[in-house]
């Protein structure tokens, strides 16, 4: 077979894809450009006219002391005294409430709103820079790199200040070299509670006494920690805020009256102790802010803001401390802590409320003014309305200034409002879009979604002739590439290299369908005997059929945020309706049931049936049980789902916590023995289907893998599991033990894993040849098999009538059991082949099976379930495709041709994406498994490309399983046909017995046609969703749902397409390989057997 | 030679469609409180209970009932009894399928179950009525030659409407639009309804356009 072919066209076909989305999500998602200019003292923002070097002028406060609580909720700060069965997060922090009511003059607390996205580093950036961040640094949480925006450090840094730094190394990463002293801890590890928080605690207060810093910045981490590990409901959790509570009553004894402190939270966390989104929960965290001495001129007032944004603490700390704003800043500061004017000369020194606010506004006029210049991105509507309001309020200002009259009320307000509205339009605007690019990316997608349907439909014509043309549309590709990257030189100096990927594939597309033009006419007439299909692909009766259409509206519905909110249901929906439609299909034809002895038969008006009543009520039979277990798991595999913040009274399902989680121990150890008995069957299952198609016999890599690293390798997941569920402080001399173990057992599962895949790639024959010299004596005497009539055949003829005798001997001989087999039985063959039949499926499933084991290693215990659901559906898949195609066969279609039609390969991608939801999974960045990451290195990692794969293995498990498992759809027919033909003698021709897979290597034409369809197929409707998903995201970009629903949509459908493709290739080129292997294995077994 | 039986088919439709909307209009007028939405259990209850009457004594008055081999009570009785049963376990199949479509399973049981009634009273029953209690026959009806005279036609296009009305009037429940017809299951039903009333005309009118092409051996 041409196995070349198939795969560099599949390879081009998923590039072209890939170079859409490229450009698509170029254009799509935002970009903030970063300002690189640095406030200074010399820029002079001070009231007044007069240059006046402020950063001279004594500040507020000498000394900061800055606590940063990660993951401090707003409700973890909070105390209710009549709350008397408080939950364990619950009233644990009494100290804040305490000090704000009963010191009003010298404490406050206030929610503190963190803008989204709420992980970690985006809010360290965002909080020491004052600005908003944007949605591409998501992915930046693994490779944090420095801020070079001006910010907090770095002007507290220039005018000299010591900032002492302790805690959370992202800092360190974030702002390298900036701190007089730096005690990083280790961050990554989110099991690791105590390391962060006892690391700072043995510091912190000989810091504080000593008089070696101005400015301290403590990150403890632990409770985030707790957070995700165990919740927020949990006395773990308990644990850590009191002892946080400890800490901050041990530092305020500490403090100075020149000091400030400031505790804070950087993100709340939602119910399950995740964050990252952006519901109320993960936004709104607390700020706590103390002095010894008074700070503030008197007690709340009605103009206390109820929230503080998070912004809003740069300006504030900088004014404070007596730095220059940071540059970039959009913040205001936060008025309560100035004074009014005209009481400045009071106990504290300091900047009035007025001042301040000038200050404030003319930094950010200044930053809006140099923003504007570099980006156009600001509507120029709302910047003119905001430059016409600075320009009235600062002369309003100055001439109050100016007059020496004391300015009023009115302009504090109105500076006020200004910041605001400046700091909105930014969050609003901070958007931009290059809409060229994205419609470049979206009609690159399109064509290419036509491309891979018209390859689907002519996968016949462009095997059977040569390699050429696809020669011809690569150099097609490069030649419009380099001369668009030519011209750009020219005529820019500078090339951008999207353009020149976006002119490759362009060009080559359109190539393609100026061949498929000239391809499609002479292939329809050829195909023009068989009826329908003569009347062309795109006619709407051959696409709106019940197939196509099921994918339409799963296409249709990723452009409704409902919709995409329960995809998981929307999916499971589809999918029970399409496996519905198979049997109510064939008994629309008429297959279903045997035909009745009605006298039609008799008239001759249906041809009579060539499979015997019994075999069509046991293929029924199959069929309908097969769609019972299907349905079943569907059902079952609902309550594995987990939740989106969006669906309000959801339940996460109760597998998706890890063990270690669970404090009912009986509750615990009911889970894991749920966990390891569907191991055990998965294991089994595979094993068993393995034996039962004589595949477990020879000696090969193959069969090595089967019989023991596979076993093995679920008896390591096993105890991986069992260690790490034991609760830590149970076995606290075996506490070594249990940690070398948890490092050991899962790099022994991947070791195994990859020794295993190795094995398979490198030997996949699982055939076992056994040769009798005693029974070629005999074999003269009997009379010759009808099929080796014929004298004097060719090799190549040999080959194929060898086929059949060898596998007929080996069913036989594996139904006697193996050794009975003497006598009569041995006289014809003079070699026996097991597993021949199943010889290009057995290796693809154990592959699948073994990298199954791999996937769930990532998952946490109680997804062994859903993996077996996953396993049961799968094969359920696959026995109804294989006894719909044997119903099918009925009426003649058995005249070659493997053509997998659409249904199954529909059912097939909607059980990808179904099973995305049922292992857990969501399209939503909080949703992401992080724990998977530390699976085998539990001390976190030095680079970023190892668990950046493990997380994304985790997260696109049932993409890839379905991906690799695809070809199998191919076979499976082919594999069950043996049932047909022993019940009621074979599809229609007598003679021939069944052959199973030994039917592609006979028409290898056939094969790799079959084997390119099937695989375009797949990809057409993975590349449909990826298309919808573009195309939601592009309509709908100013929707209010677009950053929270349909750009997390878009990247997760993108990154699954990428996933689904790549292990696509990698399923078909372990076919090719096989193919190559069972060719070599003819190779030598034709010279033998022809002695 | 079939205009008789498709002006039959016609008139009769008319009456269960008018059964329908009277199911709907009467209670509303006769009981203070009743409206579609707010009191959805018992419209669907009286629609089904309509259209189950209405259907019986149409197609009993018409003789489309395959006529009984034997006239004995007993057997008649035994027919009866069968038929109820049927009734019965069509309800259940229904109440199963749509419950593994995704309809919560304890929570809305009682809701689901009178979708369940609705959905057998518009299919099932018409089952009933043309082939009678005889399972065999009902699976060969849905077939492409399975059709041997003109109701079997419109039971096929009938039953086919209702089912994919039904299906249909799931789509609008995940929507956040927060109306009142979103809830379970009065889409649904609606969907089911719609369909039906569909079915009711599609079916004379389809059958009227493709009399030529259509042929029935006779039984
Ligand atoms: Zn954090
Ligand atoms: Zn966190």
């Amino acid at each position: 077979m041409k196995g070349l072919p198939v795969l560099s066209l599949l390879l081009w076909m998923s590039s072209v894809f890939f170079v859409g989305l490229y450009l698509f999500v170029g254009g799509f998602l935002l970009v903030r450009l970063e300002v690189n200019r640095t406030s200074g003292c010399e820029d002079v923002l001070h009231p007044g006219q007069d240059p006046v070097d402020f950063c001279w002028a004594r500040p507020r406060f000498r000394r900061a002391v800055l606590l940063i609580i990660d993951a401090l909720k707003i409700d973890f700060a909070r105390f209710d005294p009549n709350n008397t069965t408080p939950r364990p997060y619950q009233n644990k922090l009494p100290v804040l409430q305490e000090t704000a009511s009963s010191r009003p003059l010298q404490s406050r607390l206030y929610p503190f709103r963190a803008d989204p996205p709420t992980t970690t580093m985006q809010r360290i950036k965002g909080f020491t820079t004052g600005s908003l961040p944007t949605f591409v640094d998501v992915g930046n949480n693994f490779a944090s790199s420095a801020i070079l925006e001006d910010n907090l450090i770095h002007q507290l840094g220039k005018e000299g200040k010591r900032v002492v730094f302790m805690g959370d190394d992202t800092w360190e990463n974030l702002f390298p070299k900036k701190f007089h002293r730096s005690l990083p801890f280790p961050s990554f590890n989110v099991k690791d509670l105590h390391t962060v928080d006892n690391g700072i605690l043995q510091h912190l207060y000989n810091t504080i006494i000593g008089d070696d810093w101005d400015v301290l910045v403590a990150h403890f981490l632990g409770v985030d920690h707790c957070g995700h590990r165990f919740g927020p409901d949990h006395p773990a959790m308990a644990d850590k805020l009191t002892q946080m509570d400890g800490v901050i009553r041990s530092v305020m004894d500490r403090l100075q009256n020149d000091t400030l402190l400031v505790v804070m939270g950087d993100h709340g966390m939602t119910d399950s102790g995740d964050h990252g989104g952006e519901s109320q929960k993960e936004t709104d965290a607390a700020i706590f802010l103390y002095s010894p001495s008074p700070i503030f001129p008197g007690p709340p007032t009605q103009n206390e803001p109820d929230v503080v944004p998070q912004t809003d603490l740069v300006p504030t700390l900088a004014l404070l401390l007596g730095v220059p704003i940071p540059y970039s800043s959009v913040g205001q500061v936060l008025l309560p802590l100035f004074p009014p004017h005209g009481q400045t000369e009071g106990a504290v020194r300091g900047l009035s409320q007025l001042e301040a606010l000038w200050i404030n506004a003319k930094q950010v006029n200044r930053f809006l003014e140099t923003y504007s210049g570099m980006a156009k991105d600001i509507p120029p509507e709302s910047l003119l309305q905001l430059k016409d309001q600075f320009s009235r309020l600062s002369s309003e200002y100055l001439s109050s200034v100016g007059e020496g009259r004391s300015p009023s009320q009115q302009l504090a307000s109105s500076l006020q409002a200004y910041l605001t509205s400046v700091r909105d339009t930014c969050r609003s605007t901070w958007a931009q879009f290059n809409p060229l690019k994205m419609a470049a990316g979206l009609s690159i997608l399109a064509l290419a979604c036509l491309m891979c349907f018209l390859l689907s439909e002519l996968s016949v014509v462009l095997v059977r002739e040569d390699d050429g043309g696809l020669k011809v549309l690569v150099v097609a590709a490069l030649a419009a590439g380099v001369g668009v990257a030519a011209a750009q030189l020219l005529s820019q100096g500078y090339m951008e290299l999207t353009w020149c990927l976006a002119a490759g594939a362009f060009s080559s597309e359109l190539l393609f369908f100026w061949r498929a033009r000239r391809l499609g006419s002479p292939a329809v007439s050829k195909n023009g005997t068989k009826g329908p299909k003569s009347g062309g692909w795109l006619t709407p009766r051959r696409l709106l059929i019940p197939p196509l259409l099921v994918p339409l509206l799963r296409c249709a519905s990723l452009l409704s945020d409902s919709y995409v909110i329960a995809e998981g249901r929307v999916v499971t929906f589809l999918l029970f309706s399409l496996a519905l439609y198979i049997p109510v299909h064939l008994n629309w034809d008429g297959l279903l049931l045997p035909p009745s002895h009605d006298p039609l038969k008799s008239a001759g008006l249906l041809p009579s049936p060539a499979l015997s009543p019994s075999t069509v009520r046991k293929e029924s039979s199959v069929l309908l049980s097969c769609l019972g277990l299907l349905v079943g798991s569907l059902y079952l595999s609902l309550s594995f789902h987990g939740c989106r913040e969006e669906q309000g009274s959801c339940q996460p399902s109760a597998f998706l916590s890890p063990l270690s989680r669970f404090q009912d121990s009986q509750l615990k150890n009911i889970h894991y023995v749920l966990s390891v008995v569907s191991l055990g069957l998965w294991t089994y299952l595979l094993r068993r289907c393995l034996c039962h198609y004589g595949n477990l016999n020879s000696s090969g890599g193959a069969v090595f893998t089967a019989r023991w690293v596979l076993p093995l390798l679920s008896v390591c997941l096993g105890l991986h599991w069992a260690v790490s569920a034991t609760p830590e402080d149970s076995f606290r001399n075996l506490g070594e033990l249990i940690r070398l173990a948890q490092l050991a057992l899962p790099r022994a599962a991947f070791c195994l894993l990859g020794l295993g895949l190795a094995l398979i790639w490198l030997d996949p024959l699982t055939v076992f040849v056994k040769t009798r010299a005693a029974a070629s004596s005999r074999s003269s005497s009997l009379p010759p098999p009808r099929y080796r009539a014929s004298t004097g055949i060719s090799p190549q003829a040999e080959l194929h009538h060898l086929i059949p005798q060898i596998y007929q001997r080996m069913r036989r001989s594996l139904d006697d059991g193996e050794l009975s087999g003497g006598g009569e039985a041995g006289g014809r063959p003079m070699v026996e082949a097991y597993g021949l039949g199943s010889v290009y499926s057995a290796p693809l499933l154990l592959f699948w099976g073994l990298l199954g084991v791999g996937l769930l290693l990532l998952h946490p215990e109680g997804m062994a379930l859903a993996f077996l659901l996953l396993l049961l559906e799968m094969g359920a898949l696959l026995h109804i495709h294989a006894s719909s195609s044997t119903l099918r066969g009925l009426h003649g279609a058995c005249s070659g041709g493997f053509t997998v039609p659409w249904t199954p390969v529909v059912l097939w991608s909607l059980a990808a994406t179904q099973f995305f939801h049922a292992t857990g999974h969501l399209p939503t960045f909080p949703s992401i498994q992080w724990g998977a990451a530390f699976v085998g290195f539990p001390d976190g990692h030095t680079g970023t490309v190892l668990p950046a794969s493990l997380v994304t293995l985790n997260t696109f498990a049932s993409h890839i399983l379905f991906a690799v498992g695809c070809p199998l759809l191919l076979f499976w027919p082919l594999v069950c046909e043996v049932r047909g033909g022993r019940g009621g003698r074979g599809c229609g021709e007598e003679g021939e017995d069944a052959v199973m897979e030994m039917r592609l290597r006979e028409n290898p034409q056939q094969f790799s046609s079959a084997l390119l369809q099937l695989s375009t197929r797949y990809l057409f409707i993975h590349g449909t969703q990826v298309f919808a998903s573009v195309c939601a995201a592009a309509i709908l970009r100013r929707h209010l749902m677009v950053w929270k629903v349909f750009a997390p949509k878009l990247m997760f459908e993108a990154s699954g397409f990428l996933v689904s493709s790549i292990f696509l290739l990698i399923g078909v080129s372990l076919v090719l390989r096989v193919d190559l292997s069972v060719g070599r294995w003819f190779q030598r077994l034709i010279p033998e057997s022809s002695r | 030679m079939w205009d008789h039986e498709i002006r039959a088919m016609a008139s009769s439709h008319a009456i269960i469609a008018a059964s329908v909307f009277m199911a709907t209009v009467l209670p509303a007028v006769l009981l203070p409180g009743f409206s579609v939405y707010g009191s959805h259990l018992l419209w669907l209850y009286s629609v089904s209970g309509a259209v189950t009457a209405v259907s019986v004594a149409v197609f009993w008055l018409l003789g489309i009932t395959p006529p009984t081999k034997k006239h004995t009570l007993g057997y008649k009785l035994s027919r009866l009894f069968r038929s109820c049963l049927y009734f019965f376990l069509s309800c259940l199949f229904f109440h199963t399928v749509v419950v593994l479509y995704g309809a919560p399973l304890i929570e809305s049981a009682l809701e689901t179950f009178s979708l369940a009634v609705l959905l057998t009273s518009l299919t099932t029953l018409r089952c009933l009525c043309v082939l009678g209690p005889n399972v065999q026959a009902w699976i060969r009806v849905f077939s492409r030659h399975g059709a041997m005279s003109v109701w079997d036609t419109c039971l096929q296009i009938t039953v086919a409407c209702t089912v994919v009305g039904a299906w249909m009037g799931a789509f609008p429940i995940p929507l956040d639009w927060d109306r009142p017809w979103q809830v379970w299951p009065i889409s649904c039903s609606l969907g089911a309804m719609i369909g039906f009333l569909t079915g009711l005309v599609a079916a004379p009118a389809w059958i009227h356009y493709h009399r030529k092409q259509l042929t029935y051996k006779c039984k």
